[in-house]
């Protein structure tokens, strides 16, 4: 699209100003390059998913033809096979396991990163350094540990320490990303709240959140993709009782290895939520991510 | 109604640093405009954000109608405030925007809406109570400031550059409105701007601050005819005054080899010193013709005109003494022009004596 519109603006620049032509000319065939390196990158990206969602309505044996197929009858028989493989149990969990750790993490969240924005102390960043500094040990170094203590406390196969440690996980990038929102705020929007006499959670409830709002919900969804994929914590520490569908098709792995089309449709169903909720909120997500970015 | 009382008022940043208000002493008549006025970084602002209770009063007292409110939260000292960007509540719509510190007053439903209807009928608001302040004008939405303010009928307004978030035309406007409002309502008012103008026109008292000192605190009148020190000379008044550092003659000062003499009273507080800074307001000067008597007109050569119409304004270099630049008030239409040279005389009874060093007025 870059390459079809730039042509007549240059075509103008040329006619009008001769002495720019050389530079602009240049800098056109460099968006060209841009642009042939973009579809290259998009499409390498794009591809593997691509195939992955066209071959779980494949038959099996349209699956494996030496020559890869892309014309076929279309089926839908994978995803009752996948379903009647017992997936119901694992979607509950992990739609259990995101939802509630994204709301706590809100919970706990929101008014850790207003405190952190509303008046800078001292030990501000040093409060800030010590929430990142969680996520810099590998989870690989902490999962001993953890796994001796979650079987002390009997709560090992259990969805709420999955709960538990989503929440954890997801803590201090939220309070990261959402405290750049909250600085986003004017201070005279606070300042005001205090003459006209607002309490402190009302002037977040009823004049900060409001402004906010998409930045928050940019935050939340990033903690439900990665409460969604999650598997570390899920494979090591979950099995029948509250394993997510990570773990669910990881074992369908092993089991029906070579049945390509039935692995494609539940890869597919465990992508399918992550990709819907960043469909659906794709406005809200990109004025979140960039908000503050144009003033 | 309250009379505001700072005395001895400080705020200091950092413990060691020059203060942001250093001891700063004045007095609001119940019912008064006073306008702080200074450059940037004066502590101006500051010293309103003092008396809001946004900062914290470090050393000296604000008094309130009487009331010491340094330990008093800014919701507890019946004040309202109307901020530089106005500091709407983006999602709450004009009239919830106006209603909201009744509101947390605990006022009821049916007298909030009241006030509200009242405040936006005397703004001309009426036709935009439903809309957010987003899709209103830069002149609506600071009479919302304003009418959020009004509601409230609080004991001081406060008022922080009120005005310069808005073209020139709409600020000639609401500057009159607000003057005319506060007039009316008869309610304390402490405006802080940097625009001399404003200050001028809008206030009863005026208080010009510099270096977080007050500098003077005085009616417009008295702050032209009579500052209390170069700076203050320097400020007040567009274009600004000739300020120009003379050497001392038998009988008064010389400029560009003609004689001024000074009254007595200022040769007398000059005393033995041999250079004064003396100022001239650009319509202290005569024009006088260019082949008028060489011993008592100053020459220069002029620069720039600025036409206005009515009058203009004639940037001079003295022929003599190249590196001293004037301004001269002339009558509108003037003929001269870029490097014509001009004859001019000033006024001897208007002259600002001050002080080389201190900047003190000397008389």
């Amino acid at each position: 699209m870059a390459i079809t519109t730039d042509t007549p603006t240059d075509e103008r620049a040329s006619a009008t100003d001769e002495g720019q032509t050389p530079r602009k000319q240049r800098r056109s065939a460099a968006n060209v390059w841009f642009g042939v390196i973009a579809w290259v990158v998009g499409i390498a990206f794009f591809f593997p998913v691509f195939w992955m969602v066209l071959t779980s309505f494949k038959t099996e044996a349209d699956a494996y033809t030496p020559t890869p197929k892309l014309f076929f009858q279309p089926t839908l028989e994978q995803y009752e096979g996948v379903f009647s493989s017992g997936l119901g149990p694992y979607i509950a969990n992990s739609v259990a396991a995101t939802v509630l750790s994204t709301i706590f993490v809100l919970l706990l969240g929101v008014p850790a990163a207003f405190a952190l924005s509303l008046r800078p102390v001292k030990k501000t960043s040093d409060v800030l350094f010590f929430f990142i500094s969680t996520k810099m040990l590998p989870v690989v170094a902490a999962i001993v540990p953890i796994y001796v203590v979650v079987n002390q406390i009997g709560m090992l196969d259990n969805i709420w320490t999955l709960i538990i440690l989503y929440t954890g996980m997801n803590l201090p990038i939220a309070v990261w990303m959402m405290r750049s929102f909250f600085l986003e705020v004017p201070g005279e929007l606070l300042e005001q709240a205090s003459i006209d006499g607002a309490p402190l959670w009302r002037t977040l409830r009823e004049i900060v959140l409001p402004i906010i709002s998409p930045g928050i919900f940019a935050t939340a969804l990033i903690c439900v993709i990665f409460a969604w994929n999650e598997f570390f914590f899920a494979v090591n520490l979950t099995a029948a009782n509250a394993g997510t569908v990570p773990v669910f098709l990881v074992g369908f792995i092993t089991s029906e290895g070579l049945y390509w089309a039935q692995l494609s449709a539940a890869a597919t169903i465990a992508a399918l939520p992550v990709v819907l909720a960043g469909w659906v909120a794709q406005n809200k997500l990109v004025q979140g991510l960039s908000f503050g970015a144009v003033k | 109604m309250a009379e505001v009382v700072f005395d001895e008022a400080s705020r200091i940043y950092t413990p060691g640093a020059k203060p942001a208000v250093d001891r700063l002493s004045l007095t609001v008549a119940d019912g008064d405009l006073v306008v702080l006025v200074g450059p940037s970084g004066s502590g101006k602002s500051t010293a309103l954000r003092m008396l809001a209770g946004l900062e914290p009063i470090d050393a000296g007292s604000v008094r309130i109608n009487g009331r010491d409110v340094v330990d008093v939260q800014p919701k507890d000292r019946d004040i309202a405030m109307v901020f530089q960007n106005y500091a709407l509540y983006p999602s709450k719509t004009v009239a919830e925007n106006m209603a909201f510190p009744l509101k947390m007053r605990g006022m009821e439903k049916e007298e909030r809406g009241r006030r509200v209807r009242q405040a936006a009928e005397m703004l001309g608001l009426t036709e935009y109570l439903d809309r957010k302040p987003k899709a209103l004008s830069g002149g609506q939405r600071q009479r919302v400031a304003m009418g959020r303010a009004i509601v409230r009928e609080p004991q001081v307004f406060l008022m922080d550059e009120p005005l310069s978030n808005l073209d020139a035309k709409m600020r000639v406007q609401t500057r009159a409105q607000i003057a005319e409002m506060q007039n009316r309502l008869a309610v304390s008012t402490v405006y802080v701007t940097h625009d001399q103008v404003e200050a001028m026109t809008m206030g009863d008292k005026v208080a010009v601050l510099a270096d977080g000192k007050l500098q003077q605190y005085a009616t417009p009148p008295e702050l032209y005819d009579r500052p209390a020190n170069a700076f203050v000379a320097g400020f007040i008044g567009s274009p600004a005054m000739n300020l120009l550092e003379l050497p001392r003659s038998s009988s008064g000062v010389t400029l560009g080899g003609i004689e001024i003499p000074l009254t007595r009273e200022v040769t007398d507080a000059a005393g033995s010193r041999d250079k004064l800074t003396v100022g001239i307001r650009p319509e202290d000067w005569v024009l006088e013709s260019t082949d008028a008597d060489a011993a008592s007109v100053v020459k220069a050569v002029v620069d720039v005109v600025e036409e206005l119409g009515s009058e203009s304004y004639l940037y001079a270099h003295l022929a003599e003494d190249t590196a001293t630049t004037i301004v001269v008030r002339g009558p509108g239409r003037v003929k001269v022009r870029f490097g014509d040279p001009i004859a001019v005389r000033p006024t001897a009874e208007a002259l600002h004596v001050f002080d080389v060093e201190s900047g003190e007025r000397l008389d």
